[in-house]
């Protein structure tokens, strides 16, 4: 039995190297005879590819499932009867969601690591906090949208909640400013997500020139940079735009994925993302999956001890990224740090292919 | 906007022309006039220096030289006289082409489009072609090297029996040159197929559909142990799958292997061995390829059970392999590009037939003295599938009769007399 009590009690950055990776084995292994005695998807895939859970000598051995499998296939190691919830990935529209399955357990187990990565960052206590996104969002709890969820994940660390948009997005100022009145000279949290934060909210206070003052402000942020950086929008002009408008500086991105809910990759102060004890990153070359040393671009391995209920602990993601260091950036956490370089390019395939599918 | 100002006139016939080819007259099949036009073609692009950079290019220029033609014209006559319906039989019944052919060209085989309209001409017919709408260079060169014969006083008639065009996705468009046509040709795709489908085509013209296909490979254990030269065979088996990004629908994804068991295991390593020695530093495996291929085995280990499938790991993702314990028609579903095969092993040809039953199926590519086996074997169960026995390395080799169509004769028809 994996004691997820004891490994939730390890402070998340304070693992090197060598240890993190004895310990990773252990977990991961396990993990790994898991699933395969309990999802019978999980086994026959591992059957194919000739992989024997039983002696594992390092988990950058053990095969990853590519994430997109998520989105095809029902891959489960509970029964229904003790799914406690179902979350789905955010998609776009058309698009095929992933649907994972979570039991009580694992459910309770992400918002714990969760807990112990964000309150490193924002202390222990609950701050007041400020939602940049709309309450419509949370709404239809029956099936949680990653963005749902996100926030859902996210608001046990804020007291005082107030949601910045209404219903249609709008910025909503008085509540905005009455908010601030009240917590004047108090920490405050803020939580959203990043292209919604630079549209509806940067944006939107640039337009009316409304500037309040949020530099005792924390803000974390995630999703994804693709709709940014189609604007072109980098981090640091994301980072600059925001201080400009409300004199925010703390402000830390996140990388995670609904298939890994919890293990969350958060950005330090030296614009790094980390990996905590809980997960890991491993960078493949795309020609061989090889590991990438540090600095070599590659595809993204996500390795997690928290999925249990479902075979999600070893995936293989379509984003593209690059490992900086290990157990050294400036900032002292320890553990590998990296940065993510988008998702992986759609390839210009020949041969007669449709003339129409592909709207070329 | 008019139709016609959406419409890119590439060659020949332009907008005041192309409305007016079905006043113009069809031909008998092989005439003497357009053989004359595709062999002077021909010779432009086979001194066209920018053409060179194009080996796709120079293979169409090589495919419509004079000796290619009077031989193809052979081929057919040879073909049309055990109908006898033969053009040359005097006093019999006779061919013509049947007017205006419209062609859509595939949008990632850029030569496509000319093989189409050359088999049109010999056919005896007038062609629209839509070319690709995405630009490539080797449209171009054809476009160019036909305008400059065009310009010749002995070829001006033909700029007013082809046309080549290019347009978007546009249904208006395809409406109004599907109303011109007696024969439409749709490369393609099966969604691009039920696209254009749904611009009528007058009541007695007739369409000809190449949909996605299957194509699969049978090798004779064998005759891999006495090969001495792989690697003329790894570079023919390179063209029919990597040159196209194993897209085409010509392109093997299944390979049977036929031998002892011995043999079959020493012959996987001997060829896979070539294969992957070829294929190394000349193929460029996109990341989100690899990505795919490791996906098809995933999805292939979770889907078809019974199969018992198991990937054969190699040093890299060049070659992804997928051996199976037995064939189901299933398989046929799985198309990834790039190089992801299946591989089955038996010592007979029986069970072929679980794969070759299905429509789907359009080549057997096969290495070792099987042709004739292949052939009764087919024969004898009577597929639906399985329209084309060729060497590996010939896959891809353009051919009048193609995916079960003799293109003569669907493009052309018969006089009674």
């Amino acid at each position: 039995m994996i004691n997820y009590d004891e490994i939730l009690n390890i402070p998340p950055y304070s693992m090197a190297c060598e240890e993190k990776e004895k310990f990773l084995t252990e977990i991961l292994g396990e993990l790994t005879g898991h699933h395969y005695e309990r999802c019978l998807e999980y086994r026959r895939i591992l059957d194919a590819f000739g992989f024997e859970p039983g002696n594992i000598k390092s988990y950058y051995d053990i095969p990853f499932l590519p994430v997109r499998l998520f989105k095809e296939y029902e891959l489960r190691s509970v029964k229904s009867s003790d799914t406690a919830k179902i979350v789905t990935s955010s998609g776009t529209t058309g698009q095929q969601v992933s649907r994972i399955y979570l039991d009580k357990e694992t459910s309770a187990n992400q918002t714990k690591a969760l807990t112990k990565i964000v309150s490193s960052y924002i202390g222990k206590n609950r701050l007041p906090m400020i939602i940049l996104d709309s309450p419509a969002v949370v709404k239809d709890r029956a099936m949680f949208s990653a963005r749902g969820a996100g926030i859902l994940g996210f608001q046990m660390f804020g007291r005082d909640r107030i949601f910045a948009l209404d219903e249609n997005m709008e910025l909503d100022i008085k509540g905005l400013e009455e908010f601030l009145e009240k917590h004047a000279g108090e920490e405050i949290f803020l939580f959203g997500f990043t292209f919604m934060i630079w549209l509806h909210f940067y944006e939107a206070l640039k337009k009316i020139g409304y500037h309040p003052d949020i530099s005792k402000g924390i803000m974390i942020h995630g999703g994804g940079w693709k709709k940014l950086a189609d604007r072109n929008i980098s981090g640091e002009r994301f980072k600059e735009g925001l201080n400009e408008v409300c004199g925010i500086s703390r402000v830390y991105d996140y990388y995670g994925m609904a298939e890994q809910t919890g293990s969350i990759y958060m950005e330090c102060e030296e614009g790094h993302l980390h990996a905590s004890v809980f997960s890991d990153i491993i960078v493949r070359d795309p020609f061989d999956f090889s590991i990438c040393p540090v600095g070599k671009k590659g595809i993204i391995e996500t390795v997690s001890v928290l999925p249990h209920s479902y075979p999600g602990h070893v995936l293989l993601t379509e984003d593209e990224g690059v490992i900086l260091g290990e157990d050294d950036c400036p900032c002292g956490r320890k553990g590998k740090y990296f940065a993510v370089c988008g998702r992986i390019k759609n390839a210009e395939i020949r041969g007669c292919s449709d003339t129409y599918a592909d709207k070329g | 906007m008019r139709i016609k100002d959406k419409i890119e006139f590439l060659c020949g016939a332009d907008e005041g022309y192309i409305g007016k080819m079905n006043c113009w007259q069809a031909v008998a099949p092989f005439s003497e006039q357009y053989c004359d036009f595709l062999a002077a073609v021909s010779e432009e692009i086979m001194n066209d220096l920018e053409a060179r950079e194009f080996p796709d290019v120079v293979t169409f220029g090589f495919f419509c030289r004079r000796a290619n033609l009077q031989r193809m014209k052979k081929e057919y006559e040879e073909r049309t006289v055990v109908r006898q319906v033969s053009p040359v039989s005097p006093g019999g019944p006779y061919r013509l082409g049947r007017g205006v052919t419209f062609h859509i060209a595939p949008s990632n085989v850029p030569i496509n489009f000319a093989y189409s309209m050359a088999a049109a001409l010999l056919a005896g017919n007038c062609c629209i072609v839509r070319a690709s709408s995405k630009p490539f260079r080797q449209v171009d060169i054809v476009c160019r090297c036909m305008a400059a014969v065009m310009d010749r006083k002995e070829f001006v008639w033909a700029s007013l029996v082809v046309s080549i065009v290019r347009y978007g996705h546009d249904k208006e468009v395809t409406d109004y040159l599907s109303s011109l046509c007696d024969v439409r040709v749709i490369w393609g795709g099966d969604n691009t197929i039920a696209e254009i489908r749904k611009s009528p085509l007058p009541p007695r013209s007739t369409e000809i559909t190449f949909a996605d296909r299957y194509s699969m490979a049978v090798i004779s254990s064998a005759a891999i142990l006495r090969e001495d030269n792989m690697e003329r065979l790894a570079r023919d088996f390179y063209n029919d799958t990597y040159l196209y990004d194993q897209n085409a629908c010509s392109s093997p994804r299944l390979i049977y292997w036929l031998g002892n068991r011995e043999d079959t295991e020493a012959a996987k390593e001997k060829f896979w061995g070539a294969v992957h020695e070829f294929v190394k530093g000349r193929y460029e495996l996109a990341p989100v390829v690899a990505v795919e291929k490791y996906m098809t085995a995933c999805r292939a280990a979770l889907d078809i059970v019974s199969f018992r499938p198991r990937v054969v790991l190699g040093e890299d993702n060049l070659i992804g392999r997928i051996e199976a314990g037995c064939l189901k028609m299933s398989i046929i579903d799985y198309r990834c590009p790039g190089g992801s095969f299946f591989e089955y092993s038996s010592e007979k040809i029986d069970d072929l037939q679980h794969i070759a039953r299905s429509r789907t199926v359009q080549t057997v590519a096969y290495y070792g003295d099987l042709k004739d086996m292949i052939r009764e074997f087919s024969i004898k169960c009577g597929f639906f599938g399985v329209d084309r026995i060729v060497p590996i390395g010939k896959t891809a080799d353009f051919s009048l009769v193609w995916d079960g169509h003799d293109l003569i004769l669907d493009m052309s028809r018969i006089v009674g007399y």
